[in-house]
């Protein structure tokens, strides 16, 4: 004797519907709820962890200044930073160090954002640090921590073209242990699309940026330091 | 012969020993590796993985009668998403450091099977309490899995324990147990224990079972 298949309520187009947009509304009003509530502590902390990473990539800036480029490409001096910061960087005699700009570009899995230092001095870049990065544990993130990768940054020629288009030489992602010029960055086997991903930022950014640093930095006079708190009667 | 009923008590207690995520039911090996290099970071991505735990069991309980059976995975999935979501927001509220020190592991909170797993296995099937329970049992199990593995690996291989030094100026550490593989190690140690005790204890039930017998 054969057994009568058991009969299954059948779901009904309605309650797949009313299912899936009512735990779809249910998440988006979720997530932006967290987003308002969180978003104020949030910038905080991005500013002062901004601030803290300026000075570990220039570390002989005393005082910054923000800056940012206007419409017609020209340095000008700003109050709010932009999306992707850039500052003046001043000794403590309020002589011109060098700049910290942000740059971003996608990677290997998402938009890498860097931090890194041009000094006027050496016409180099001399410090990088990575802002933002969903790139892969153990693989993508090592352009973080590897110490030859890292070694890159002592001094990345990055002068500027005799006639200011931008810079003399391209900066370039070049195959672990084949870096031969002082503009070449020697990549990280395992890492290589995130490694080319760095260099490619930093040279789209620096084309930009180097030449209008060297010709309009020095006409920004340097920001007053902060003033001397008063002491208070009790002390 | 019929079932005890199982108490709210049993139901928060056995995630913690007898039905451990990690080490029974060796779930999450991907977060349980990789981010318990050191102490701060387990404790924290168990914390993180804990508050999704328990607010996806307590979202799927809710709704498990307004849930189709062809839709619960999505539903699940999309639920558990934005709880990691939340916690993301919240992390970076926390501490900007801490939130880049675990990185992407975060995000990878919403593929980890022990979520799913509860989600589909006791949330869909029980009330909000009792789901609540059990999320929180079995994220205070995966914390401390992750503790234990994370203070062998910070000790050995940094010499600090929560960033505070252990060990006078000469000690060698040992830096294989900050990396991956260290993590691999200090799981089959851990293992080995746990697997050992569970065994003694198994041999002591049955000589007691013999002995009643």
């Amino acid at each position: 004797m054969t057994q009568a298949p058991v009969e299954q309520k059948k779901t009904t187009a309605w309650q797949m519907y009313r299912a899936i947009v009512g735990i779809g509304a249910f998440c988006a009003i979720l997530i932006v709820g967290v987003y308002m509530a969180t978003a104020p502590q949030i910038k905080i902390n991005q500013e002062r962890f901004l601030a803290s990473a300026v000075s570990e990539v220039l570390p002989a800036a005393v005082l910054t200044q923000a800056v940012a480029l206007d419409n017609d490409g020209q340095l000008v001096v700003v109050e709010e930073n932009a999306d992707l910061p850039a500052f003046l960087g001043y000794d403590a005699e309020g002589k011109l160090v060098g700049a910290v700009m942000t740059s971003e570009a996608m990677g290997y899995q998402d938009i890498v954002r860097v931090l890194y230092a041009y000094t006027f001095e050496n016409q180099a870049i001399t410090g990088m640090k990575v802002l933002e990065t969903k790139e892969t544990p153990g693989l993508g993130d090592k352009v973080e921590k590897e110490p030859h990768f890292l070694a890159n940054f002592d001094a990345l020629d990055a002068r500027p073209a005799a006639d200011g288009s931008g810079l003399a030489n391209e900066i370039v992602t070049v195959k672990q242990g084949e870096k031969t010029e002082p503009w070449q960055l020697d990549g990280i086997t395992g890492a290589t699309i995130t490694s080319v991903a760095i260099g490619h930022i930093l040279n789209i950014s620096a084309q930009v940026w180097v030449p209008v640093l060297e010709r309009e930095a020095r006409a920004i006079p340097a920001p007053q330091p902060p003033a001397p708190q008063e002491p208070t009667e009790e002390e | 012969m019929a079932l005890k009923p199982v108490s709210p008590t049993d139901e928060f207690v056995k995630g913690l020993w007898r039905d451990n995520p990690v080490f029974i039911q060796v779930l999450g090996m991907c977060p349980a590796l990789a981010v318990s290099n050191t102490a701060i970071n387990a404790l924290a991505m168990g914390a993180a993985t804990t508050f999704v735990l328990v607010m996806a069991g307590l979202s799927v309980s809710l709704l498990r009668k307004f849930i189709p059976k062809e839709a619960r995975i999505v539903s699940y999935i999309c639920i558990i998403a934005t709880f990691v979501t939340c916690v993301d927001y919240i992390i970076m509220a926390l501490s900007i450091e801490l939130h880049r020190a675990l990185g992407a592991f975060i995000a990878l909170i919403v593929v980890n099977c022990l979520i799913l797993g509860r989600s589909e296995a006791f949330a869909s099937k029980n009330k909000p309490g009792r789901a609540m329970l059990d999320g929180l049992g079995m994220g205070v199990g995966f914390t401390f899995a992750l503790l234990f593995i994370g203070i062998i690996r910070e000790v050995l291989g940094s010499g600090t324990l929560f960033g505070v030094s252990m060990f006078p100026d000469g000690f060698q550490t040992w830096t294989i147990m900050v990396l991956p593989s260290g993590g691999f190690l200090a799981m089959a140690g851990w293992l080995l224990i746990v697997n050992w005790l569970r065994q003694k204890e198994d041999n002591a039930a049955r000589r007691a079972a013999e002995a009643e017998s």
